[in-house]
């Protein structure tokens, strides 16, 4: 009996683990597509939204005049 | 005795199966050294590609690749380079492909990922630039 229960755990387990092994074989398309987009927003430097106002509505102007002003 | 062990493994199998559900798409891990090296050099030549791009003389393949579409579009002092250029960035773009693949441990998903990268270039291409289509050269 022991042997028996034995042996069908070590069954059971293996048909899990290769069911394990199968879950990966299969492309993972959202993934990929959640990779590809990060990789061309950075190639492509796309972050419209975070870096170029952050550049062109020149936020060191306003320290630059700032400053002087402390200064005096 | 038996059904205990019954009862086990319905168990086990139910564990199983929750975690077929949590975790059926894990990321891709895309910040290998390789990706990395190959993300930079194509960030700076971005930059000399940029002008091709909004000219119109360097498309978007539907393949994941560029191509010079129109050459008379490009000054004629930077002409010579621009086949050079468009090789360059092909190469680092075969490369980037297949070092996704392998950096995940799935050489043979190689091409899935070339193909995603496809319809991700042209979605994030901007308005004006040109992508090749089923019908030939459209310009987005």
């Amino acid at each position: 009996m022991n042997k028996n229960m034995g042996l069908l755990l070590a069954a059971g387990l293996a048909l899990i683990l290769s069911a394990c092994v199968t879950i990966n074989i299969y492309f993972p398309a959202a993934a990929a597509e959640k990779a590809a987009d990060k990789i061309i927003e950075e190639v492509w430097q796309l972050k419209d939204g975070e870096t170029k106002p952050a550049e062109t509505t020149a936020p060191d102007a306003k320290p630059a005049d700032s400053t002087p002003a402390v200064a005096k | 005795m038996m059904k205990k062990l019954l009862l086990s493994f319905v168990l086990i199998l139910s564990l199983f199966a929750t975690q077929l559900i949590g975790a059926a798409e894990p990321n891709l891990d895309v910040n290998t050294p390789a990706i990395i090296a190959i993300k930079s050099t194509m960030t700076a030549r971005h930059t000399q590609l940029l002008p091709h791009y909004n000219s119109g003389a360097v498309g978007l393949t539907g393949d994941a690749f560029i191509a010079v579409k129109d050459a008379t579009a490009v000054p004629l002092k930077d002409r010579g380079g621009i086949n050079n250029l468009v090789s360059a960035e092909n190469t680092d773009r075969a490369k980037l492909y297949k070092e996704i693949a392998a950096g995940n441990g799935h050489p043979e998903w190689q091409n899935d990922i070339q193909n995603t990268f496809a319809g991700r270039w042209i979605d994030k291409a901007q308005s004006g630039w040109f992508y090749q289509g089923a019908g030939g050269w459209v310009k987005k």
